[in-house]
Parts: C-alpha cells; sequence; structure tokens
C-alpha cells in the first residue's frame, strides 16, 4: 500500500468529491421535482396523462441510465440539444432518478389507508384537498426512508458521468490508475470518500425520518 | 393397553432420565428429574404450562440440551459431553433412533408428502430411490396417508399433515416415539385421526413419550402418567391412579381445572 | 444534423451480435451473483469471527461504492498481481461480485426467515447442520427470496452496459463502433435503448413465470 502517493494525489480525490457532491445534490432536486410530477401523473383523473406516467416509468426504468446519458450528451446535438457534459450529466441523471422516486413517492401515497380518504370525502373535502391536507403530510413521512434508498443509488449513479468524462471521484480513479498503475490505492481513496459521502447524507435521511415522525 | 410396562424395577431402562436439570440463566425450568421408561412401555407426561415437561421432552434428543444430568438411550448416553464435531457426529446417529413429532408437524413445505418422508431414509440410510419410496408407501399406508403421497404439505388438512409427520418419523425405524403435544393445534375434528394412528403404534408395542393435554386419550393408551409442575414431577402412576384417584393435591386441582375448562 | 434512421440497417448485424453478448454476460454474471451471494451468505451466517468480519467490511465497501469504480479496480486490479484476464472475464466478475454482495443480504433475511421448526424437525430426524441447511432452509429461503432477486437480475442487465467503458464487446460497445463509422449517436443509441428494453421486457416475463411456479409448492 503505497501511502505516499496516496497522501500525494488525495487534494485531486477531493476536489473531485465535491464535484460528485453538486451531482448528487442537484440530481436529488431534479429527481424529486419529477418524481412529484410523475406520481401526480400517474394517480391522475385522465387515463392520458396516467398512461404518459407510466410510460415515463417503463422507460428510464427499464433502459440503463448510461444510455440515457449517452443519448443525452451525444445524441442531443442532433436535435438540437447542446449541453456540456455536466448539464447533460444533471439533466440525464436527474431524469432517471425522477423516474424511480416517482414509483417511491406514488408507493407512500396509495400505502395510505383508503378508509382515511373516505372519510376526508364524506365530510366534504376535495380531492384536492384530501390529497393536500389529509393524504400528503402522512405520505410525507413515509416516504423520507425510501427515498433515501434512492439517493443512495444516486450517489453511486453519479460515477456514470465519468464516462463523459465530468471530473468526479470515478473519473479521478481512472485517470490516477492509468497513470500510477495503483488500482488499489485509487480504489481506496474514492471508495471511502463514496462512503462519506453517503454515511452523511444517511445520516441527514435519518434525522430527517425522525423528525418527521415526532410530529 | 399392553402389561410389558408392568415389569418395571428388574429389567435396564429403555430410556434413562438420571437427575435432569435445565436452567435458562437464573430460570430453573426442570429441577432434578428422575425417569426410567421401560421397552413398549407407552408413557404421558401432563401438567400445566411453564411445567417443563415440553423441555424434558426435547432434552431427550438434546434439542434443548440440559444443564446437568444425564439422559441415557439403551447403553448409550444421549447428551454424553464431546468435542464439537464428534458430538455433532454421535447426536445425529442418536437422533436416528428416536422419532420426535411436534405441535405444528414442521412439514418441509418444499416436499411433496413423499419427499418429506423419503429426505432422511435416502440422506441418512443411503437408500435408493425405488426402496425409499416403498418404505414412504408402507409409512404412509399405515397412517392412511397413501394417496396423497404427492400432494404438497400446504393442500393438506391440520391431521393429514400431522400423520404425514408421524410417517416421517416411523421412517427412520426409530426405538423411541416422543409426541409433543401432537393434537394440541388441531381443529377438534382433527384430532381423532391422530389419535387413531397413535393407539395403532401402541398396539404395536413402540416405546412412546407423550406429552399432552388429552386426558382421556391418555387414559385410554398409556401404561404411567407423570404429573409435572413447575420443574418437578409431583405424582406419577398407572393412568387409572392417576386420573381417578390422584394422591397429591396439585395433581387433583391440576386435573379439576383442565377438566372443568374441557367440559364447561 | 438531424436524424437519419435509414444508417441502421447496415449495422444491424453488429447491434445484433452486441446484444448476444449482452444477454450472455448479463446470464453469466447473474449466475455468479446467485452462487456467488448463497456463498457470501453462508458465511456472514455460520463462519467463524476471524471469517465473518472480513467479509462484513468487504461487503460494507462494495455496496457503498459504485459499480463503475468496482469495474475498474476489478479490471487494472488483476492485471495488477498478474492475472490477465480479457475485459469480458473482468466485466462478468465485476458485475457478479457486485450483485453478489446485494444478494447475499437477501438471502441471509431468507436464511434466518426460515421457521425455527423446519431446522428442528430436520435435526430430529438425524440431519446434519449443513444437511439441515442444504435441504430444508436453503431451498425455502430461495423461494421466499425470488421476487428481489429477479429484481437484481434486471438491475444487472442495465449495468452490464457499464463494461463497455473497460472495452468490453458488448451491445452499448457495439453501438459506439456503428456511431464511429456513421456520426449518428441519437440513432444508435436510441435503438440499442429499445434494444434492453426489449431484453428487459423478457426478463422480468420470465422473473413473474417462476414467481408462479415457485406459488404452487408453497
Amino acid at each position: 500500500m503505497d501511502f505516499e502517493l496516496m497522501q500525494k494525489v488525495f487534494p485531486f480525490f477531493l476536489e473531485a468529491a465535491w464535484i460528485t457532491v453538486l451531482l448528487s445534490v442537484l440530481t436529488t432536486i431534479l429527481g424529486l421535482i419529477l418524481g412529484a410530477v410523475g406520481a401526480s401523473a400517474r394517480l391522475s383523473r385522465f387515463a392520458l396523462v396516467r398512461f404518459l406516467g407510466a410510460a415515463y416509468v417503463s422507460v428510464f426504468r427499464g433502459t440503463p441510465a448510461l444510455i440515457q446519458l449517452f443519448i443525452l450528451y451525444f445524441g442531443g446535438p442532433q436535435i438540437g440539444i447542446q449541453l456540456d457534459a455536466f448539464q447533460a450529466g444533471v439533466i440525464g441523471l436527474g431524469i432517471n432518478a425522477g423516474a424511480y422516486m416517482t414509483e417511491t413517492i406514488r408507493g407512500a401515497i396509495i400505502a395510505i389507508d383508503k378508509g382515511q380518504i373516505e372519510a376526508a370525502r364524506t365530510v366534504g373535502l376535495s380531492r384536492f384537498q384530501t390529497m393536500r391536507y389529509v393524504v400528503l403530510p402522512q405520505a410525507m413521512r413515509l416516504m423520507i426512508r425510501p427515498l433515501g434508498v434512492n439517493i443512495n443509488a444516486m450517489i453511486k449513479a453519479t460515477a456514470l458521468v465519468a464516462a463523459i468524462s465530468v471530473v468526479e471521484l470515478t473519473y479521478t480513479a481512472q485517470r490516477f490508475i492509468g497513470s500510477t498503475y495503483k488500482p488499489f490505492e485509487m480504489f481506496l481513496i474514492a471508495g471511502v470518500l463514496y462512503m462519506i459521502i453517503i454515511y452523511i447524507t444517511g445520516q441527514a435521511v435519518s434525522w430527517l425520518d425522525r423528525k418527521a415522525r415526532i410530529s | 393397553m399392553n402389561h410389558e410396562g408392568d415389569h418395571m424395577t428388574d429389567q435396564k431402562p429403555f430410556v434413562d432420565i438420571r437427575h435432569a436439570q435445565k436452567s435458562y440463566g437464573v430460570l430453573e425450568v426442570l429441577k432434578d428429574i428422575n425417569l426410567q421408561v421401560q421397552k413398549g412401555q407407552i408413557v404421558a407426561i401432563i401438567g400445566p404450562s411453564g411445567s417443563g415437561k415440553s423441555t424434558l421432552l426435547r432434552a431427550i434428543n438434546d434439542l434443548d440440551p440440559l444443564t446437568g444430568g444425564e439422559i441415557w438411550l439403551e447403553d448409550k448416553q444421549i447428551n454424553m459431553k464431546l468435542p464439537h464435531r464428534q458430538y455433532e457426529k454421535h447426536i445425529n446417529l442418536v437422533r436416528q433412533e428416536i422419532g420426535m413429532v411436534f405441535q405444528h408437524f414442521n412439514l418441509f413445505p418444499h416436499l411433496t408428502v413423499r419427499g418429506n418422508v423419503t429426505l432422511a431414509p435416502k440422506m441418512l440410510k443411503g437408500l435408493s430411490e425405488a426402496d425409499a419410496n416403498k418404505l414412504a408407501e408402507e409409512q404412509l399406508d399405515k397412517v392412511g396417508m397413501l394417496e396423497r403421497i404427492d400432494y404438497y404439505p400446504s393442500q393438506l388438512s391440520g391431521g393429514q399433515k400431522q400423520r404425514v409427520a408421524i410417517a416421517r418419523a416411523l421412517a427412520m425405524n426409530p426405538k423411541v416415539m416422543l409426541f409433543d403435544e401432537a393434537t394440541s393445534a388441531l381443529d377438534p375434528e382433527l384430532v381423532e385421526e391422530v389419535n387413531l394412528v397413535m393407539k395403532k403404534l401402541a398396539e404395536e408395542h413402540m416405546t412412546m413419550i407423550i406429552v399432552t393435554h388429552e386426558m382421556s386419550f391418555a387414559e385410554s393408551v398409556c401404561d404411567r402418567v407423570l404429573f409435572m409442575d413447575q420443574g418437578v414431577v409431583v405424582e406419577e402412576g398407572p393412568p387409572e391412579v392417576m386420573f381417578r384417584n390422584p394422591t397429591s393435591d396439585r395433581t387433583k386441582e391440576f386435573l379439576r381445572k383442565h377438566l372443568a375448562a374441557q367440559h364447561p | 444534423m438531424g436524424l437519419d434512421f435509414t444508417v441502421i440497417p447496415q449495422y444491424l448485424d453488429i447491434i445484433l451480435w452486441g446484444s448476444v453478448w449482452t444477454i450472455l454476460i448479463t446470464l453469466g454474471a447473474a449466475a455468479v451473483s446467485f452462487i456467488g451471494g448463497m456463498f457470501l451468505a453462508v458465511i456472514a451466517l455460520y463462519a467463524p469471527l476471524f471469517v465473518r468480519l472480513p467479509f462484513r467490511a468487504f461487503a460494507f465497501l462494495f455496496m457503498g461504492t459504485p459499480l463503475l469504480l468496482q469495474l475498474f479496480l476489478i479490471y487494472f486490479g488483476l492485471v495488477q498481481v498478474g492475472i490477465d484476464v480479457p475485459a469480458i472475464m473482468a466485466g462478468i466478475i465485476g458485475l457478479g461480485l457486485h450483485f453478489a454482495v446485494y444478494n447475499s443480504e437477501l438471502f441471509q433475511t431468507g436464511i434466518l426467515a426460515v421457521d425455527k421448526g423446519q431446522i428442528e424437525a430436520a435435526r430430529t430426524l438425524g440431519l446434519s447442520r449443513m444437511q439441515a441447511l442444504r435441504k430444508v432452509v436453503v431451498p425455502q429461503a430461495i423461494r421466499d427470496v425470488i421476487p428481489p432477486i429477479g429484481n437484481n437480475m434486471i438491475a444487472l442487465l442495465k449495468d452490464s452496459a457499464l463494461v463497455s467503458v473497460i472495452g468490453v464487446s458488448e451491445l452499448t460497445l457495439s453501438a459506439q463502433r456503428a456511431i464511429g463509422s456513421t456520426y449518428r449517436p441519437f440513432e444508435f443509441y436510441v435503438l440499442v435503448a429499445v434494444i434492453y428494453y426489449i431484453i428487459n421486457i423478457f426478463m422480468e416475463a420470465a422473473q413473474r413465470r417462476v414467481e408462479r411456479r415457485v406459488q404452487a409448492s408453497r
């Protein structure tokens, strides 16, 4: 184990780690927004809207995220979309994340006891009011943990942008493996940094989950 | 009811439990139990829950090992202190000679009735497919479950499952059969079919130790009855005495409560 | 630049060969992940402590890092220690190992969930711990965890695209070859997306069939 080398390259990895964090945060935000939209679509009254929501989930969960990234980044210009690698990474992974989060959010909403909805409607609340004041508050509590699982997967998925040359952790690892021929050391540095990011995120999710349960 | 069990002290005991003691930490569940069962005898153990009767039964084949005392089957000590690997070999061999029937059947759901009964004979006695099948058919016929031989346990009723469980145990040709509340988990209408099989076994002079709540069954089949309470054998004797005119007050109290519950 | 799907037919054979390789790689890695997962689960549950701990650490490391990073480690790492494997082997091992760790968690839960009475009945008949495990516990554990294991297999199919990054000739790489000659990334990447989707659908259907058959003997 070449510790001296590891010390030398560490600053580069640290810088790359911030890019990974930035990617994770942005894709998570985009994913949550699309997830909320997708879940509403799947629960819509209109069959066409429901179908579009289901199609979104099916297509983006049913094909590799890497391919989705390539279509956006490499194929985008052909249909008038010019993005740099970072932008393509955030948007591509964000859309992909949104498909998984759609199902998570929808799952939490569906899990709310039907009796609640019946009681609310019986009292005179509209569909929208029922959703806003009865279902969603409860569903929010349920979805935190499973969304945490999605976010965890998201953080690891950011590694894919290495394939389109975004200088994040995995790209940096590959670069230094290529120049130093020390794959174990580079894996270790990158791996530990990923695990730290994931751990901190996990703690944040747990904290949020606890807060939600108390209220 | 057989009378072989009446000659007690001269013959060497078949199953010999000496000073059996079992504690879970500070809780003593069995306190110095001594029991000798002759070959062909049928012994019933009755008592309230928590009395230790199941614990005692399960100690016989070392499922719940004793913390003190010895259990002997013929001339072998079952709970011998041995180094781990030797112990494993020893206990697996000994268990082939002791059949056990559980309250909740514990049939293997992923195997058919045939599979359940032939598994151990094939694996442990090296029987060929054909021989194992023949054996299974014999045993299942004995318990009246031959026509369901290719069914899965999930397709059987409770009484049917228990009968298959008995056949599974018998297929290993055990010297002793242990019954741990074999009918307690069954709906009342299904109890009789299992009792009939057990009666048949008794008539064939199988040595049986039965933990049960069924007083009338115990009375009709057993040679001896033991009443246990709080880890000790309070009283024992032939069924006529134990059920009609027991000596100890605790026995009287238990029977009174129990029979009252059964005939409200 | 626009779109021109007419370039596709010329390269269809390369693409289809790529699909075949993707299916083979997926099946190979799936087998590794299944057997490896069962093996790791038994170790995690029954091995002595000095074996269990390093395995736990290894599992923790593999579940907390991206698959792509692991592929780099395995591919370049094996070369480092003198084992010169073709990229495809490194790909199958990497994919298989990654999912074996996840499967092992599932198998552990499944094994622990098997009713205690089952083990008691098997031991009572005289079966050893290993025999009881093999013939009674593990078959039941596998049946119980087929749905999530099936999901992992499907995820494996999609992640197989990553082995193209270490140069394995499969569907994604075949698309890149075609793109190299035609400069039409959109058309070819959409085409392979469709092919992945179709394979995905077949795998989901197969999973449902297996689940149904298992239900019969429950």
